[in-house]
């Protein structure tokens, strides 16, 4: 066990991280991650049209992240940034919005750890009287993940099978509300499901009943996510690394793009046009794992950069890394190198993910 | 057949005049999966307390120390390709290095079995 974040969470659990990230690759991996940051905002004045109190609580939450969180359809669930005046990356995060038309005017958020503090301090701060924010965090949070993940909840909580990627839905089990969401952090299909505390326990080892499913701990978690090129707050981003750097384009939603209304607009923009000093790539590590902080070098020796994480991944076999570099040095296929430990090995620019994203997207999300 | 230990955890086990260095079961239980192995040059001379190799498990790098001051004779060349040997025998198969010792009292100094097993109780 180790501490996280005022947390007390297991590296490994006996089976070890090897065997754990295989079994998640292969089968269903069951990750406690309650310690991370469940919330809702709801809306103080509701007006009872579910389209206009949707309109207005995302209009409370957009001028603090780059995604599109009006245009996010009943049920759909986006992943954002919470962004800070110079267009550093403050957080990482999810938002839903609810797929039942009663719930209209709530947003379903979810921080990380270590930063959720601050994060609902921020929120909260930026909504004022005009919306409240409900920490969730004393509820279990448990991510089941892997190829199998579905067939299993569909046992549980039937109608799971029918979710898209990235979406949510409340459902009842065993006399208590789930909050169900169609996501992870492993690259592959699963699910993180939100249980009241007193079900939580009950629910973990009905889950632990499948013989499909094994404990996975942090270490694994961290494998896995590295494979699958998710960033990781505090390592990969901070508060200094843009969402271009980060080579997250994705989450700056076209429509705010075109609006230039987030924070830290002007310099996103610029970079999305090319002005960009730094690049996060992935890199094929030869040797050693080149770990966080390791440095980058090209081919001639000039430091070009630094590891933000770095290990070895199971599933390939060889040692991995996420880093930032020179963006002339970031296509695929460039030759660097990485210091660990003092001597210089080779390393290779990769295209992301490492291991290819397994999720499963339906017609309707 | 003498084994000696460390407080760090490496073992030495003389066999005739050459002492085969690795680190205990308890040590790798501790560290994991080890996928990476450091091993040391063919013939530096360590002395006792040198780093002598690394090993990586999945989560970190751990150095493993000479437990005695003398000149590397052999490096398991197995654990390049098979690092997880250190996992799955760590006193035979996984042995890491193998020293000529300078001064063979010197392993006098070291824990002897009932010591590392209070140590690691």
């Amino acid at each position: 066990m180790v501490p996280f974040s005022g947390y007390s969470l297991p590296v490994q659990y006996p089976a070890g991280i090897i065997a754990e990230h295989k079994w998640t690759r292969e089968h269903a991996g069951l990750f406690d991650v309650s310690h991370m940051g469940p919330s809702f905002l709801t809306l103080a004045q509701k007006s009872g049209d579910p389209a206009r109190d949707h309109a207005a609580i995302a209009a409370i939450v957009e001028p603090l992240v780059c995604g599109d969180i009006a245009g996010l359809k009943p049920g759909q669930l986006r992943y954002t940034l919470l962004l800070n005046d110079e267009g550093g990356i403050r957080d990482d995060l999810m938002i839903g919005r609810p797929a039942d038309p009663a719930w209209a005017g709530t947003l379903y958020v979810i921080v990380n750890a270590a930063t959720k503090h601050a994060d609902w301090q921020h929120i909260a701060g930026a909504a004022g009287e005009s919306a409240a924010l409900t920490r969730a965090d004393n509820c279990g949070l448990l991510a089941l993940q892997g190829p199998e993940a579905v067939a299993v909840l569909e046992t549980l909580v039937p109608g799971v099978t029918d979710m898209g990627f990235m979406t949510y839905a409340s459902f009842d089990w065993s006399g208590t509300r789930l909050v169900i969401s169609r996501s992870g952090y492993t690259g592959e299909d699963g699910f993180e499901i939100l249980v009241e505390p007193e079900h939580a326990n009950a629910l973990w080892t009905a889950l632990l009943a499948d013989a499909r499913v094994k404990p996975i701990g942090l270490g694994a978690r961290d494998s896995l996510r590295l494979e699958a090129a998710l960033p990781l707050y505090g390592h990969d981003l901070d508060d200094t690394v843009s969402p271009i750097e980060a080579g997250l384009n994705f989450a700056v939603s076209k429509r705010r793009r075109e609006a230039a209304d987030f924070p830290g607009a002007d310099r996103i923009l610029a970079e999305i046009s090319g002005g960009l000093t730094r690049l996060r790539v992935g890199l094929h590590v030869e040797g050693a794992p080149a770990r966080e902080d390791a440095p980058i070098y090209d081919e001639a020796g000039t430091g070009i950069g630094r590891v933000t994480s770095g290990g070895f991944a199971p599933s390939l076999g060889r040692a991995i890394a996420l880093g930032f570099v020179n963006p002339a040095q970031s296509a695929p296929g460039t030759r660097l190198q990485v210091s660990v430990r003092g001597k210089l090995q080779s390393a290779t620019v990769t295209a992301l993910p490492f291991v290819p994203h397994r999720y499963v997207r339906k017609a309707s999300s | 057949m003498t084994t000696r230990f460390t407080e760090d955890h490496e073992y030495i086990r003389m066999e005739g005049a050459t002492g085969v260095v690795g680190i205990t079961d308890y040590a790798q239980n501790q560290l994991g999966d080890i996928v990476f192995v450091e091993l040391p040059a063919l013939g530096k001379k360590l002395k006792k307390g040198d780093e002598a190799a690394v090993v990586e498990s999945v989560k970190a790098a751990s150095e493993i120390y000479s437990p005695v001051t003398g000149t590397v004779i052999e490096v398991n060349v197995a654990l390049t390709s098979e690092p997880g040997l250190i996992n799955t025998s760590p006193d035979a198969e996984g042995w890491i290095f193998k020293i000529a010792p300078d001064a063979p009292a010197e392993l006098e100094t070291l824990l002897d079995d009932a010591a590392y097993a209070k140590h690691t109780a």
